[in-house]
């Protein structure tokens, strides 16, 4: 096959695009100038958006052997994922950037981009994995290495987007992946992971977004309410720098009378209200989402998912909750066998049978556990 | 070069050393010599330099005095713009404005934009028409509004990406009339069309010696004796005071013995070029039907083909060239790996998708007949994918 590897710069994607390489695909690397003002050197751990990166992958594909080119997607990369970004938390919401970006931008208009070029598939060095049952239906499913599981940031991905993607890490354990690396002499083994929202480069969120929402933020602060006595704790400077089950930066004057912490409860962009009120408060046993994407074959509304192997995860990394779900009219309902903690909107509830991711959808309301007696 | 089934379509960007610059520079690898050392072996090299100096004046025109080493284009563009400006305005505070054309390369571009920001510099970018060339009416306005106040008027001789010659000799004229020095970046004009740097008038010139058939890292500036320039490198005082570092021996014979070779053929070396560029211009056409020529049809560089191609993205379309073994270039291969829309197109009244659907095919002395067929085969189905890609 023609493969297009997209290549960040960092130590996955360049082992990714080599075993692609080595598996006999004619392979072509491709790095994303995803920001409109790339800055020339990294300033804190990574950014996927510097010059440095940008080097680092040709560095690799030329190790690699492959041919090599940037592909301009700032414009899109700002319209879909850092416009989204900023308007989820405007709404008081907390998006995932790196799932549009991945429904948006690398399984759209990098794929589309590819297939019209000639080519057959877009590798990534994504840990999850792309199988075909023995039905012939595609299938996506977890990585074996669960720590680096990212299934999740792929529940968007439809049918038609899998048939063309390639994860050529989903089999390996990370460290092994490093070690690959330094064996075929790629620069990045010891570059550290990702863990930061590529095009905030200092990490700091809320700034980042003070800045660019300017006008266009809902509030420029309000009032933080204890949840059960609607007394006002403290002041804040914008509702958008909080998200659901956030502890620390509420600048609370003074302590709880029951002298635990706080935590976001509620966040109300209109009235720049944001509720807190002690852990347990946090727990949710139900969550709606809307924008429902279907990893494989559609599921028509009223279908049902329950048993054993059907559980849910509610943000990257995180748990695996057994659950119920039942599939609406571009819309899920999923009740949480066990309650889980700290839901925020605009995250992705992906649900899975096994290993295998179902689908997912955007997180729009959740239903809070009753507070017992 | 490549293997035999690279089509190199890209000698504005670099060409292959031709084998009198590689015997010359190979010649002195392995000797030892600073050309400022006292003794005999700096004395051996000491001659290899001044020797390369005086085959340099010969071929361009100038005296041997006249010829200041570089590493190349982009340090000869720099020393003539800021060592002129700054020369230009210790003789008198008055002299701020740096008049320019919109298309330069970035080697002017940028030294113009960090006099500006950092020296107080008035910078005015003239507009060129729409096949890139200068417009002499408003640079004629430009130095009439106050002829007291100009440090120096820097204008290429051809520009590199679309290739267009510019209408030197009308600006050393309107120069003259107030004594304002010339500067002119001749980087790709050197060996592609006659250049004599006496008769042209200019006061400064810049050439590279890697786009001439010599290596890369080394170029010259050629200023008139009588222009002072303030110093950029500063050290051992090596190139009339003005330009320090220790001479590079064998980078300097290679540079040379290319430049000699590339002003002798030039006149044979640019009619078989034209022919060339005349027929790839024609066989694009055929397969292209709506592929636009860039630059002056007809004043322009004799390997240089330029077009856009409309509904396509350049980008695409040098890769799925790259891929048959084609290499061509987008425009400037110096913007740092991020794709921006030639500044030269957009100077010349295009738009930022014209701008972007454009390639650029440059020939050299290694360029056949079959590099022209290769292009003619590929054009028209890279042109139709590239179209399919672009949404």
């Amino acid at each position: 096959m023609k493969v297009v590897a997209a290549m960040s710069g960092g130590v996955d994607s360049a082992v990714a695009a080599a075993r692609a390489a080595e598996a006999g695909h004619e392979v072509t690397g491709i790095h994303l100038a995803l920001s409109r003002n790339p800055k020339s050197y990294r300033s804190g751990a990574r950014g996927c958006c510097t010059i440095e990166d940008a080097n680092d992958a040709r560095r690799a594909a030329d190790v690699i052997g492959i041919p090599f080119y940037v592909w301009d997607l700032s414009d899109r990369f700002h319209t879909d994922v850092v416009e989204d970004f900023m308007d989820t938390y405007a709404a008081g919401q907390t998006p995932n950037p790196c799932l549009r970006c991945n429904e948006k931008i690398k399984f759209a208009a990098v794929l589309d981009k590819a297939l019209a070029l000639g080519f057959d598939a877009v590798a990534t060095g994504h840990y999850a994995t792309v199988r075909t049952s023995s039905s012939g239906a595609i299938e996506l499913h977890r990585a074996i290495d669960a720590a680096k599981d990212q299934s999740y940031v792929l529940g968007v991905l439809d049918e038609q987007q899998l048939r063309h993607s390639l994860f050529p890490l989903g089999d390996t354990p990370k460290p092994q992946v490093r070690a690959e690396a330094a064996a075929r002499g790629l620069l990045v083994a010891d570059k550290p992971d990702s863990h930061d929202i590529c095009f905030v480069a200092d990490g700091d969120n809320a700034g980042w977004l003070r800045e660019k929402l300017g006008d266009r933020a809902p509030n420029q602060g309000g009032e933080i309410r204890d949840d059960a006595t609607g007394e006002v704790l403290g002041e804040h400077e914008g509702t958008f720098a909080f998200t659901i089950g956030q502890r620390k930066g509420l600048r609370l004057g003074r302590p709880a009378p029951d002298g635990r912490p706080r935590y976001v409860l509620d966040i109300e962009p209109v009235s720049g209200t944001v509720t807190v009120g002690p852990r347990e408060r946090l727990a949710v046993d139900q969550v709606s989402g809307d924008r429902v994407r279907w990893c494989g074959a559609p599921l028509a509304a009223g279908t049902v998912l329950a048993g054993d192997g059907v559980s849910v995860q509610l943000r990257a990394h995180g748990a695996e909750h057994r659950a119920v779900v039942r599939v609406g009219d571009d819309a899920l309902v999923v009740d949480l066998l066990d309650p889980a903690d700290g839901i925020a909107p605009g995250q992705a509830v992906v649900v899975y049978d096994g290993t295998r991711v179902v689908g997912s959808a955007t997180i729009t309301a959740t239903h809070r556990v009753e507070a017992a007696g | 070069m490549n293997d035999a089934r690279t089509v190199y379509l890209d000698h504005a960007a670099t060409t292959p050393m031709t084998d009198v610059a590689v015997e010359a520079m190979t010649a002195h690898l392995r000797e030892v010599g600073n050309a400022s050392s006292l003794h005999a072996s700096g004395r051996r090299a000491r001659r290899v330099i001044e020797e390369s100096r005086e085959t340099v004046a010969q071929a361009l025109g100038c005296r041997p005095g006249e010829v200041v080493f570089t590493s190349g284009g982009t340090e000869a563009d720099n020393l003539a713009v800021k060592g002129l400006f700054w020369s230009r305005r210790d003789g008198d505070p008055r002299r701020t404005r740096v008049l320019s054309t919109a298309v330069e390369h970035h080697a002017v571009l940028d030294p113009l934009e960090w006099l500006a920001e950092h020296e107080g510099a008035e910078v005015e970018m003239l507009p060129v028409d729409h096949d890139g060339r200068l417009r002499v009416d408003a640079l004629r306005a430009a130095v009439e509004r106050d002829p007291a106040s100009v440090a120096l008027i820097t204008v290429m001789w051809a520009n590199n990406e679309v290739g267009t010659l510019q209408p030197i000799d009308e600006v050393v004229a309107i120069a003259a009339e107030h004594g304002i020095p010339v500067h002119t970046d001749a980087v790709q004009a050197v060996g592609a069309t006659p250049v004599d740097f006496a008769a042209s008038g200019v006061d400064a010139l810049s050439l590279s010696g890697h786009k001439v058939g010599g290596p890369q890292g080394v170029g010259a500036l050629v200023v008139r004796r009588e222009v002072e320039l303030t110093p950029q490198l500063h050290g051992g005082g090596q190139e009339r005071d003005v330009r320090s570092g220790t001479l590079d021996v064998p980078a300097i014979a290679g540079f040379a013995a290319a430049v000699e070779l590339a002003v002798k053929q030039q006149a044979d070396h640019a009619a078989r070029l034209a022919g060339l560029r005349d027929e790839l211009v024609a066989a694009v056409r055929r397969a292209v039907p709506d592929a636009v020529l860039n630059g002056d049809p007809v004043d322009r560089l004799p390997g240089n083909v330029h077009l856009s191609f409309p509904g396509c993205e350049g980008d695409s379309l040098l890769m799925l060239l790259d891929a048959r073994g084609i290499e061509c270039s987008t425009g400037s291969a110096c913007s740092a790996g991020v794709p921006q829309p030639s500044h030269v197109l957009l100077g010349m009244g295009r738009s930022s998708d014209e701008a972007r659907s454009s390639l650029r095919f440059s020939l050299g002395h290694t360029s056949t007949a079959a590099d022209v067929a290769a292009v003619a085969e590929a054009i028209g189905p890279c042109v139709e994918r590239a179209r399919a890609a672009h949404v």
